[in-house]
């Protein structure tokens, strides 16, 4: 890194299409440069987990169009097994790193956070567009590992070892595809660091005068300590990226244990362990959740004191809770791992500490709750996706209570109800959280306002699907259905499943049709959208006192701060709200500061 | 928006926004403090490991003679030091203004770093030559090799890149277009390479020695 960084004074609005929209440095074009990364990731994702459905809900019904769309991968108009497990593996890689990754924090935390705390951009420009760029170049290593000749990787997600580790004579997907898989994760580590280092460095000197840590909204927290998740996260898992690569070409053994046989012929390895890239893989991997869903619930927060025109309820357990949730993902690793084999005292511990998460995440959901309560809520778009995120992460989030008790877990790990838990709780409410941010900056991001009522439609259809997807799935799981299985109709006590998973297909089909809602919305509003106002949320922080869209450096002046992010309904204020940059004067006398 | 008032409450404080909250540090040398947390969580990841396969297996051989092995090392060590306490002084003078010796030391600091590389190259070329691998060695578990060259591998790109670092870092004290503290920064980055080494060290190599017992 070193010399490659230009110094964070301003820089000249640059001039030209390619300085302006491709390699910018202006935070805000390279915060929606993430945000349409991730969105094209979203649909890619989507279509794959249309297909799993497909297949799992009919794993006997060839469709002619499938042969069309893949003549190898499903010849005679059913996927094969390989090719279902692929379209597994890439789903789960494409949504965890491309979209819950890279929308949250690169999209929305890069166009946000300097504007909220009062900044002219980053402390790093330059670096800022390295990190999108490599970004993509690791979205261009993954769609190259999911078309790559001899297929693309099909050992989940997480690319456990051996089968990960050994090459083509693994069998299909193990070639060149996993390499570019490989390759792809690493890629993607580097940006996240240069990402991560950037916001840190921004939040602790870049705010403006008056913005103490205690006056900066709860987005900017979140932000903030998802940058120190990945800075500690990320690099641990391109060690183990790294160490994976070597086992596969030079040679090296680290994950490959001795007297291992694949396809009846011994494998030439010996002396390594799986379980210890179990280790490194989930000491980034718990934390990923943490990186996923922090900026939705500081995003949320936000929201939600808006439209409940009320002060968050306690701001500063708010703050601590974030701070706990991200330090205690760091001590849970091993809840993922309760049946690889460990002793049942760390399994002990590692319970007791998963299940001490609940307790802040318990006190953001009562705090979300006492914010609303008594307030003149607003129903809009943006806070209907903020209070469907609660009821989603927190509907998936005792699925969790379940999974972290090691006895239970050993029960229902790789289940169904571990699908339906992390989706819920990590997956949708994430996407819940872009979803509300998406609705809620959307106005101050390109100057126009999303339709109102598309985006209720597109709500309220959404929330009934998922809860109709992944509801169900806990069920299912708990009756045994093992996830990752292509066809599980053949069992015997699975067959009493089988009206529910096609239900839940239809549930996944009709979901992914109401994001159609949104595309055209996006579409509509980007053409013939009502042009927003400066404020039209009359929200408190920094981004509404800019133009719209905010112009280059964000600021004619630089801003001063007066009051805490969320001054709404102020006694005896002349409005109902009191912006962060008014002065001090703005709250009546007698009134008792909030922050 | 800001009217002309003057009482701006808390402002004097040092988190009270407005200003850096850290005397004296830049950004950019922030910056070089996070990636070398981030970087040094890498190299945790690689020495974890070691340590899980080296507590696993059976047979972790110990091959490494005094001679030449531990007192090679222990000369690289000695130039890795030296480089540091060359650096220093780079440091020291570049902020007194002197950019002559500054240069100067930092010139050395690469003779060090380059010294450490060439004995480097040569201790691997001489392991290979007796057979030593990343799969396979003729003393024992394979894995030996394997976290050897990994990890002295990954030091080594280290050592390299920071030489290349400082040598842009002199030239562009020579050409006078280092900003404020680049030479310190640099210097940041270069010792904590050294403290690296410092783990390496004892780790790979002294825990290795034999002894002559067995």
């Amino acid at each position: 890194m070193s010399e490659a960084t230009a110094h964070h004074d301003a820089h000249a609005a640059p001039t030209g299409f390619v300085r302006r929209y491709l390699f910018s440095m202006d935070h805000k074009v390279i915060g929606i440069q993430y945000w349409i990364l991730a969105l094209v990731a979203v649909f890619i994702g989507m279509a794959l987990s249309f297909l799993m459905r497909l297949q799992i809900a009919y794993p006997d019904t060839p469709f002619a169009f499938l042969e069309a769309l893949f003549p190898k991968g499903a010849e005679g108009g059913q996927l094969t097994p390989e090719f279902y497990l692929s379209m597994v593996t890439m789903h789960g890689t494409i949504m965890v790193f491309f979209v819950l990754t890279t929308a949250p924090q690169g999209g929305f935390g890069n166009w946000g956070l300097p504007i909220q705390i009062g900044a002219r951009d980053m402390a790093f420009p330059f670096l800022n567009m390295m990190s999108f760029w490599v970004t993509f170049l690791a979205f261009v290593a993954i769609i190259i590992a999911l078309f790559f000749a001899g297929g693309a990787p099909l050992g989940g997600w997480t690319g456990y070892p051996p089968l990960s580790a050994l090459g083509p004579e693994a069998g299909p997907g193990q070639g060149w595809g996993m390499t570019w898989w490989i390759i792809s994760i690493a890629l993607f580590c580097v940006a996240s660091l240069i990402g991560s280092l950037n916001f840190i460095v921004t939040t602790l000197v870049l705010r403006c005068k008056g913005m103490t840590l205690m006056r900066m909204p709860l987005t900017c927290w979140g932000w903030f300590t998802t940058a120190i998740l990945s800075l500690l996260s990320f690099p641990v898992l391109l060690g183990a990226g790294v160490l994976l690569l070597l086992d596969r070409h030079a040679g090296t053994s680290f994950f490959l244990p001795s007297n291992l046989v694949v396809g009846g012929k011994p494998v030439d390895h010996s002396g390594g362990s799986p379980i210890l890239f179990q280790h490194l893989f989930w000491f980034f991997g718990h934390p990923e959740v943490y990186i996923a869903i922090l900026p939705g619930m500081g995003a949320v927060s936000q929201i939600i004191a808006t439209c409940a025109r009320k002060p968050i309820f306690g701001y500063r357990a708010m703050v601590y809770a974030i701070f706990a949730i991200g330090g205690l993902g760091f001590f849970v690793w091993g809840h993922h791992m309760f049946i690889s084999g460990m002793n049942p005292y760390t399994a002990v511990a590692f319970s007791v500490l998963t299940l001490t998460i609940g307790v802040p995440s318990a006190v953001k959901t009562i705090n979300w709750l006492g914010t609303i309560w008594g307030g003149k809520i607003r129903f809009n778009t943006p806070m209907l996706f903020s209070l469907g995120f609660v009821s989603v992460f927190v509907s998936g989030g005792l699925g969790g209570i379940f999974l972290g008790q090691s006895s239970v877990d050993l029960f229902l790990h790789d289940t169904y109800f571990v699908v339906g838990h992390f989706h819920l709780t990590m997956g949708v409410s994430a996407i819940f959280g872009i979803f509300a941010g998406t609705y809620y900056w959307f106005p101050k991001m390109f100057g126009r306002m999303m339709h109102e009522g598309m985006g209720k439609a597109h709500f309220f259809i959404s929330l009934i699907g998922v809860y109709l997807i992944f509801i169900p799935m806990h069920t299912i799981g708990m009756g045994g259905a093992p996830r990752r299985y292509y066809d599980s109709t053949s069992f015997k006590y699975l067959e009493d499943i089988i009206s529910m998973n096609s239900m839940i297909t239809w549930a996944a089909f009709i979901t992914i049709g109401a994001q159609a809602i949104f595309v055209v919305n996006l579409i509509w509003t980007m053409l013939a959208g009502k042009k927003a106002s400066d404020n039209p949320w009359e929200a408190t922080t920094l981004e509404w006192i800019c133009a719209t869209p905010p112009v280059h450096l964000n600021f004619d002046e630089d801003p001063v701060v007066h009051h805490g992010p969320y001054e709404y309904s102020v006694p005896g204020a002349e409005k109902d709200y009191i912006m962060q940059t008014d002065p001090p004067s703005a709250v009546p006398a007698g009134t008792p500061a909030q922050h | 928006m800001s009217e002309t008032e003057t009482n701006v409450e808390t402002t004097t404080s040092l988190w009270g926004g407005g200003v850096t909250p850290y005397k004296g540090i830049s950004h950019i040398k922030l910056g070089m403090w996070l990636f070398i947390i981030s970087d040094a969580l890498t190299f945790s990841a690689l020495l974890f490991g070691y340590a899980y396969l080296r507590n696993a297996s059976p047979n972790w051989p110990d091959p490494f003679k005094f001679f030449p092995s531990i007192l090679v090392s222990t000369l690289m060590t000695f130039c890795l030091l030296t480089s540091s306490l060359t650096m220093v002084l780079a440091v020291h003078h570049s902020q007194h203004g002197d950019r002559a010796k500054a240069f100067k030391w930092i010139l050395a600091t690469m003779l060090g770093g380059m010294a450490f590389l060439v004995l480097h190259a040569n201790e691997w070329r001489e392991l290979i030559h007796h057979g030593m691998t990343t799969f396979s060695n003729p003393w024992g578990d394979s894995m030996f090799g394997a976290t050897f060259f990994t990890i002295t591998g990954l030091h080594m790109t280290h050592v390299l890149s920071g030489v290349i670092y400082l040598g842009v870092v002199a030239w562009r004290l020579e050409r006078r277009k280092t900003f404020d503290d680049e030479v310190e920064v640099a210097g940041l980055y270069w010792h904590f390479v050294d403290l690296v080494w410092m783990f390496v060290f004892p780790l790979l190599y002294l825990m290795s020695v034999d002894m002559g017992g067995n």
